[in-house]
This record gives C-alpha cells, sequence and structure tokens, in this order.
C-alpha cells in the first residue's frame, strides 16, 4: 500500500483504567476513501479507541499517524484541526442551542473572526458570518432535518439528534469522519437513511470509521473491518472473512455473527 | 396588513430608545432637585451596570464562576490612582491612563486565568475568591518597605477626568445650562455603558459568542468541534477583567480618593448577584439588577430612617442594619419565585425550569 492510500495508522495504542486494559497494542491502518468498521462485544475499548484518537483521552504508549504526520496526543482541538471529526455514543449535542446555531459551532475551526471583528461588524466580518450561516444551513440539508433548523438540540428527535452530529462533525471539513453507534436508538427506517447517508459522506470523499453493534449495517456499508476483544484487535479484513473468524465468533459467543 | 403591523413595530423599537434616550437624559436634573447625592447614586448606579456587563462576558457567557472579579476594578483604581494625584507627584491625562489600567487589569485576568482554566464552578470560585482577597491585601500592605499604595489610608487628591482646562470635577455652563461635576460624570458613564451594551449585543451573536456559549453546554463537545477551550476561556476572563480596570479609573477619577476597603469580597459578590439576580446572560436583566442592587439601598437608606421617626417617633432599628436585611430578604425571594432571575433570555429560563422538574 503506497502512503498516498493510507490516511490513519494506529502503531501498538495502549491505555489501561487502573487495572482494566481497555486498548493493548491496537494497530490498525485506515486508507482513504474507505469506510472502515469497528466492532466488537460491549466493553471491548471500541470508543476508548475514539477517545484517544481524538485527543480525550492520553494513551500511555503508542500513537497515530494521520495524513502523514504524527498527532499530538491529549489535543482534541488540534485532532479536529488537522481532520478527524467523530460524533458521540452518547449523543453530545449543544442542547440550548438551536440545530442550525449546533452546526455553525462546527464553522468556528475553519472561520477567523475574532473579538474586534464581532465588535466593530466590519465588512469582511459580515461576510464570514453569513457564509458560516449559509454553509450550516446546506449541511441541515445535507443531512435532511433543514425543517428542524431553528428548533432547539434538545428538542429534536433522536435520530434527527444524530443525523445534527454528523452535520456538525461534517462542519470542521474533516477528512475523517468517525462515527461511534450512529444506529443505536434508531429503527429499520431510519437505519435506512443513514445507510444512504454514510454512503453519501464516502462518496463525497471523507473516509469514514465506523463503530456500530447492527451487524447488518457494518457488513452492508464497510469496505474493511476490524474487531476489537478485551482490548485487542483479534481480526481485521474484509466483512466476508471477519463473519467466518473463529475467533470472532468466540468473542461474541456464538451471537448475532455466527 | 401584516406590512403594516411589521413597520409598526419597527416604530415601536425606535420609539423605545427614544423613550429611553430621553430618560437617560432627564435623570441627572431629576435626581438635582434631590441633591447631588441622588446624582451620585445614579452615577454608581450606570457604573455597576458597566461592571455587571463586564462580568457577565465572564459568568453569563463563558460560564466561569468568578468570584475575584473585584480585583481588576482594583487593579484599574489603583492604576488610575497612583498615575494622577500628587501621591507620586505623577499627573498623566485619563486617555493614557485608563487604557494602561485596562491593559493591565486584563495581563492580571491572564495570570489568574491561566493556571485555573482546569477547573470547573466551585472549584473556580474558590481560586478567584482567593486571588480578589489576595489583591486586596496586597493594597492594604503595599506602603513599607517603599510606600506605593499608602496602605489603609488609601490614595487622596486623585485627578478628575480633564480635557485641557475642562474638568469634569467642577460645574461648567453650555448653552445656558449648567451642569455639575456629578451631571457630567453622569454622563461620561452613559456613555461607557452604552458601549459596553454594544460590545456585549455584538459578542452573543458572533464566532466568539457561540463558542462560548457551545463550551457552557458542553466542554467535550466544544472541543471535539475544534474549539481550542482554554484560549476561548481565557479570551471571556482577559476582556471581562478589561471592563473592571476601566471602571476602576473612572471610579477613582471620580471619587478622588480611593482605599482598600473599596475592594472587599463583598463588592464582588454585590457585582455577582447583580448579574444573577437581573438574569445571567441577558443584557436587559443585567442592566435592571444593576440598577436595582444599587438603588434599592440607597433608597432603603435615605427612606428608612424617616419613616422609623414618623411611625415610632424615634430610630428603634440601626438603618444600616435594616437595610442589610432587607436587602438579603430580597434577595432570597428572588431567587426563590424567579430562579432564572428578575429578568432572564428566554433561554436561560428553560434551561432551568428543565433542571428543577
Ligand atoms: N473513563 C473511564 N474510566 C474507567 N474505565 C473506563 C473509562 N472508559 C472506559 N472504561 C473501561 O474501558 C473498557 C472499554 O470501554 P469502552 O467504552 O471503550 O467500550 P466499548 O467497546 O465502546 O463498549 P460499548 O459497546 O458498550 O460502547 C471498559 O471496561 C470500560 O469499563
Ligand atoms: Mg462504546
Amino acid at each position: 500500500m503506497s502512503a498516498q492510500q493510507v490516511l490513519l495508522e494506529a502503531h501498538a495504542v495502549a491505555k489501561h483504567f487502573g487495572g482494566v486494559k481497555a486498548l493493548h497494542d491496537v494497530s490498525l491502518t485506515i486508507r482513504r476513501g474507505e469506510i472502515y468498521g469497528l466492532i466488537g462485544p460491549n466493553g471491548a475499548g471500541k470508543t476508548t479507541f475514539f477517545n484517544c484518537l481524538t485527543g480525550l483521552y492520553k494513551n500511555e504508549s503508542g500513537h497515530f499517524v494521520f495524513d502523514g504526520a504524527r498527532l499530538a496526543a491529549d489535543a482534541p482541538h488540534k485532532a479536529a484541526e488537522v481532520g478527524i471529526a467523530r460524533t458521540f455514543q452518547n449523543i453530545r449535542l449543544f442542547g440550548n442551542m438551536t440545530a442550525i446555531e449546533n452546526v455553525m459551532v462546527g464553522r468556528h475551526l475553519r472561520t477567523r473572526a475574532g473579538v474586534l471583528g464581532a465588535i466593530t461588524r466590519n465588512a469582511s466580518t459580515r461576510a464570514e458570518e453569513a457564509a458560516i450561516a449559509r454553509r450550516a444551513e446546506e449541511l441541515l440539508h445535507y443531512v435532511g432535518i433543514h425543517e428542524r433548523a431553528h428548533d432547539y438540540a434538545k428538542n429534536l428527535s433522536y435520530g434527527d439528534q444524530r443525523r445534527l452530529e454528523i452535520a456538525r462533525a461534517l462542519a470542521t471539513e474533516p477528512k475523517l469522519l468517525a462515527l461511534d453507534e450512529p444506529a443505536a436508538g434508531m429503527n429499520g427506517t431510519e437505519t435506512d437513511a443513514l445507510r444512504v447517508l454514510v454512503e453519501g459522506i464516502c462518496r463525497d470523499g471523507v473516509t469514514v470509521l465506523l463503530i456500530e453493534h447492527d451487524v447488518k449495517l457494518v457488513m452492508g456499508l464497510c469496505g474493511r473491518v476490524a474487531v476489537l476483544d478485551y482490548g485487542e484487535k483479534i481480526c481485521e479484513d474484509v466483512p466476508a472473512v471477519v463473519q467466518r473468524d473463529p475467533r470472532v465468533i468466540e468473542a461474541y459467543l456464538g451471537g448475532s455473527l455466527a | 396588513m401584516s406590512t403594516a403591523i411589521k413597520s409598526l413595530a419597527r416604530h415601536q423599537h425606535w420609539l423605545a430608545l427614544l423613550v429611553v434616550g430621553v430618560v437617560l437624559l432627564l435623570v441627572p436634573f431629576v435626581a438635582a432637585l434631590g441633591g447631588q447625592a441622588w446624582v451620585r447614586i445614579a452615577n454608581f448606579a450606570i457604573l455597576y451596570v458597566f461592571l455587571a456587563l463586564g462580568l457577565n462576558i465572564v459568568v453569563g457567557y463563558a460560564g466561569l464562576l468568578d468570584l475575584g472579579y473585584v480585583a481588576f476594578y482594583a487593579v484599574g483604581a489603583y492604576t488610575y490612582a497612583l498615575l494622577a494625584s500628587p501621591h507620586f507627584a505623577i499627573h498623566l491625562p485619563f486617555w493614557v491612563i485608563l487604557p494602561l489600567g485596562a491593559g493591565l487589569a486584563c495581563v492580571f485576568g491572564v495570570l489568574l486565568g491561566a493556571p485555573t482554566l482546569k477547573l470547573r464552578g466551585d472549584y473556580l470560585a474558590i481560586v478567584t475568591l482567593g486571588f480578589g482577597e489576595i489583591i486586596r491585601i496586597f493594597m492594604n500592605n503595599l506602603n513599607a518597605p517603599v510606600n506605593i499604595t499608602n496602605g489603609a489610608q488609601g490614595i487622596t487628591l486623585i485627578d478628575p477626568i480633564r480635557i485641557g482646562g475642562f474638568s469634569l470635577s467642577q460645574s461648567s455652563t453650555f448653552l445656558g445650562v449648567t451642569l455639575s461635576g456629578p451631571q457630567k460624570y453622569y454622563f461620561l458613564l452613559v456613555g461607557l455603558a452604552i458601549l459596553v451594551i454594544v460590545i456585549n449585543i455584538r459578542l452573543q451573536d458572533s464566532r466568539i459568542g457561540r463558542a462560548w456559549q457551545a463550551i457552557r453546554e458542553d466542554e467535550v463537545a466544544a472541543k471535539a468541534c475544534g474549539i481550542n477551550t482554554r484560549n476561548i476561556k481565557l479570551l471571556a476572563f482577559a476582556m471581562g477583567a478589561s471592563f473592571g480596570g476601566i471602571a476602576g479609573g473612572v471610579f477613582s477619577a471620580m471619587q478622588g480618593f480611593v482605599s482598600p476597603e473599596s475592594f472587599s469580597l463583598m463588592e464582588s459578590i454585590t457585582i455577582l448577584a447583580m448579574v444573577v439576580l437581573g438574569g445571567m446572560g441577558h443584557i436587559p436583566g443585567v442592566i435592571l439588577g444593576a440598577v436595582l442592587l444599587t438603588g434599592l439601598p440607597e433608597a432603603l437608606r435615605y427612606g428608612i430612617e424617616p419613616l422609623q421617626k414618623m411611625v415610632f417617633g424615634r430610630l428603634l432599628i440601626d438603618p444600616e442594619s435594616l437595610r442589610m436585611l432587607v436587602f438579603g430578604l430580597a434577595l432570597v425571594l428572588v431567587m426563590r419565585f424567579r430562579p432564572a432571575g428578575l429578568w432572564p433570555s428566554p433561554q436561560r429560563r428553560r434551561e432551568l425550569s428543565e433542571s428543577t422538574d
């Protein structure tokens, strides 16, 4: 694989909580333009992997190389700056802000206006504000919740909240979009719509890293899948192979993957 | 039809502004009928509007509980006092010292903010409280071995704000209208208050304002959105501190005298109470809170004594303690029945009604 094709490399990333080995020397490689699945039983360390990647947790050892450069540990805003955006398993929106304002916050990183601009409201600040609002509106359209633009985030339905989180993440212009169980709590129709959305995002040039318990969704969407179990990567391959891997079947105790 | 209503609404907007303008213009003259003391009270009300709106940026917008705000007020006041009084025989003009005081206060804001911003809520409150006290104690004790602040005696004979030969502390006549010193300060303060109101309004709907709100709502999510939360919080601290510094400078010039006594913890708490009581983060609410909390105690001071004499024929209760009692009771009642403040923003009301449900 040429360096050009690689977007993210995790090198022996380890993270412990007291005695719990949440991640044990996990290495993996994500290619540009793919949808990469990360699955595993409850407590396997998937969310912890996201948190280390996005700088919310500091991993004890190992490191990430993103887009050719080593990621600074422990600096979430820097991870966002180089192009990693994420959603949260337990949705984290700005509840008392409207949907469109949530997405506008996502534009913070790619805009400049400071205090002086805000106070003087000079031409360039006004132009930037207008551009932020326009882009936020486009993104709400893109994820399909533009009718809800002026509703408070906390008043949106569960499915719409998940979409809003995706719109906010996309507003930061990511190269990699990391989704933590985006289909959790969704019904069949909503999940189908989500699949279409994620495929669209990938087609538009954003690489996707997907944690998901919905096996059908993962197997349908992802080009490659890694399986975590007790903090260790036990398998990484195309879905068809992963599904038949005995270690994976054992990890799930003959569960839905078998 | 609807356009008619719209144009009416627009006119109402201007009408309201016009009424406020006329009232603001009349206040110093009406107050003067009761004596210059009332003009000074009006001046303090507006100075507190200014201070409270500065603190509103820190507490209301960025959600950082700052109990040491008065420290920045003190820094501004002493900067002015030391550089425009016989104490060091330095007499710099106000347009040099006021910005200098604001800048110094800003530096202190960053100095306090940088190490403390990892703290949250109560912990931040305790540290800022300590900081406020440290500054006051410094002012109190920096008179030996080298006399810098003149200790508890404070600094006297501070220059008024002066432009050329025109001094704000003496009365002068324009177009047949005679303005006293306090009346002239009144108009300066109104100007400053309008400035801070505009700044508050404009910050609210801006990239920075949204970042503050995002941090208040969910700091982790804000970080994940690429907001450098440390810098953005520091910015709130620095801005609030600068406003405190300017207010301190004007206070010095207006009073002609400063001492550490003016910068007690009680002062910080009063300013915070103005923000909270009025309606955190909501500009009209904060203004109302500041005016009420300055005006009410004064009205009580001047009202209680004659009232007691009238009813009982003599003074039964010391007016000062009764004043604090009524004041405290009023605060408790407001917080009990209007927890979001007297005039909260619609949003804040919603936040609170949720959490108490
Ligand atoms: N902040 C934390 N403090 C202590 N332990 C933690 C923390 N976060 C995660 N863990 C532990 O680390 C392990 C991995 O948790 P993680 O949330 O990464 O699992 P997961 O694969 O995302 O599970 P799920 O499918 O339930 O979301 C678990 O044993 C969990 O209890
Ligand atoms: Mg998880």
